[in-house]
């Protein structure tokens, strides 16, 4: 047994906390893992690998109740975990977050400065690939954006894989399953998925942490992680930082624009 | 049968706050300016009220152009809702740019309630710039299915 699984046994033994939100190895890729009994604990592992952003199940009620609950956390997990606590999403006291560096060994961040230090110096470098992809739409003019977003989003399905997936999606009643009024059709149209696209980036303005847990999720790799991507590198030359990150629920009256008249 | 540009009249859909742009709009007719007629009205309590999904819909709905209107920043009848409102437009109009949506058919203004002139000159321009743009087909396209690309599903 490694350090974290040690670390694991004790924890679940000692009744430290309820479950462990972790990794383990699943057929041919990285899958979470919910660990549960000490004798599971062996099956842990530590990787960066996962498509899944575990901090998405920190929401889930039914899964965590009240209960002490620890997380096993990379870079994009952290990374959520502070907004989401920004957002008054996390009950602190009953999260453990376990990181675990190259060597093995396990470190608890006990503060949310620690984890914001951790992400500092934990920054992953940024994709080249949706960077090259961002940079070809901007050079495009309008029609061919038009033309290129009109083909992509047609193919979509509407399985909400990237609402699933994304740890700050996590209202109870989302804009699509509002049918009063109904915003958007519920089936699958090029109109309703490029409007269930532009919701999803509005509502996720300013928040999000660009884990890219959403493009992965697609199981038709649509390229819908650039446009939140994009998003959050304009908000910032737009609006600056923004407290909480959350640039909608707040306004700065002196707020620069040049389109309105 | 699509309309030549000559005598293609621009649906324009207005989308205004109650307590400046709807109480200018409304000194305009008490001052007797004449203004065209191509623009319909939607009153809201705030320009904070505006939900971006209206501005969508309306296009979806065959709106060929878009004024949002509200009052002077500093002037909102409920202090900051014309703030959030600002904050909004400048990160949706963002996100319809990247698109691809085209973003010259919203035309964003503050108009006071004693501007009533200004919101003469506002319509009138927006007509005559939606004009020369012509009829807004693409969205309306995909919006009713008539879209022959997207609808061939290759």
């Amino acid at each position: 047994m490694n350090k974290l699984q040690e670390r694991a046994t004790d924890l679940l033994k000692g009744g430290t906390v309820k479950l462990i939100i972790g990794f383990e190895q699943g057929n041919n890729k990285i899958r979470p893992f919910f660990c549960e009994k000490p004798e599971d604990a062996e099956k842990l592992i530590y990787s960066d690998d996962c498509s899944t952003n575990n901090a998405v199940y920190l929401t889930k009620k039914e899964l965590i109740g009240d209960n002490k609950i620890a997380i096993i956390a990379t870079y994009k997990e952290i990374a959520s975990i502070i907004q989401l606590n920004k957002e008054n999403q996390i009950k602190k006291e009953n999260l453990m977050v376990l990181t675990v560096d190259k060597d093995g060994d396990v470190t608890e961040l006990t503060s949310f400065e620690e984890m914001e230090k951790f992400c500092e110096e934990n920054t992953p470098a940024p994709d080249p690939v949706v960077a090259a992809l961002i940079e070809k739409i901007d050079k495009m003019n309008r029609e061919e954006r038009w033309a290129y977003w009109k083909s992509e989003l047609d193919k979509c399905i509407r399985c909400y894989a990237c609402r699933a997936a994304c740890p700050l999606c996590y209202c109870n009643r989302c804009i699509s399953e509002v049918n009063c009024p109904q915003w958007l059709d519920p089936w699958k149209s090029t109109l309703s998925n490029i409007e269930w696209q532009i919701n999803r980036v509005m509502h996720m303005s300013g928040r999000c942490t660009g884990c890219g847990a959403c493009a992965k999720a697609c199981p038709l790799d649509l390229p819908i992680g650039i446009l939140t991507k994009k998003m959050s590198t304009d908000i910032k030359e737009m609006l600056g930082e923004g407290e909480g990150g959350n640039v909608l629920s707040t306004f700065n009256p002196n707020d620069k624009e040049n389109f309105i008249h | 049968m699509e309309e030549s540009n000559n005598n293609f009249e621009p649906r324009i859909i207005a989308f205004v706050c109650n307590w400046c742009t709807y109480a200018g709009a409304d000194l305009t007719g008490t001052s007797r300016i004449k203004y065209a007629t191509n623009v319909e009205i939607v009153r809201f309590p705030c320009t904070g009220r505006i939900d971006f999904m209206l501005l969508l819909k309306a296009f979806a709905g065959g709106a060929d152009g878009i004024i949002v209107s509200g009052c002077h920043p500093n002037d909102c009848h409920y202090t900051s809702g014309n703030f959030h409102a600002r904050r909004r437009w400048i990160v949706f109009r963002n996100i319809l740019n990247f698109l691809g949506i085209d973003v010259q058919r919203i035309r964003f203004s503050w108009v006071s309630a004693a501007e009533g002139a200004k919101w003469a000159d506002i319509v009138n321009d927006t007509v005559k710039e939606i004009r020369e743009l012509g009829p807004y087909t693409e969205y309306k396209k995909v919006a009713n299915y008539l879209d022959e690309e997207a609808d061939s599903h290759e």
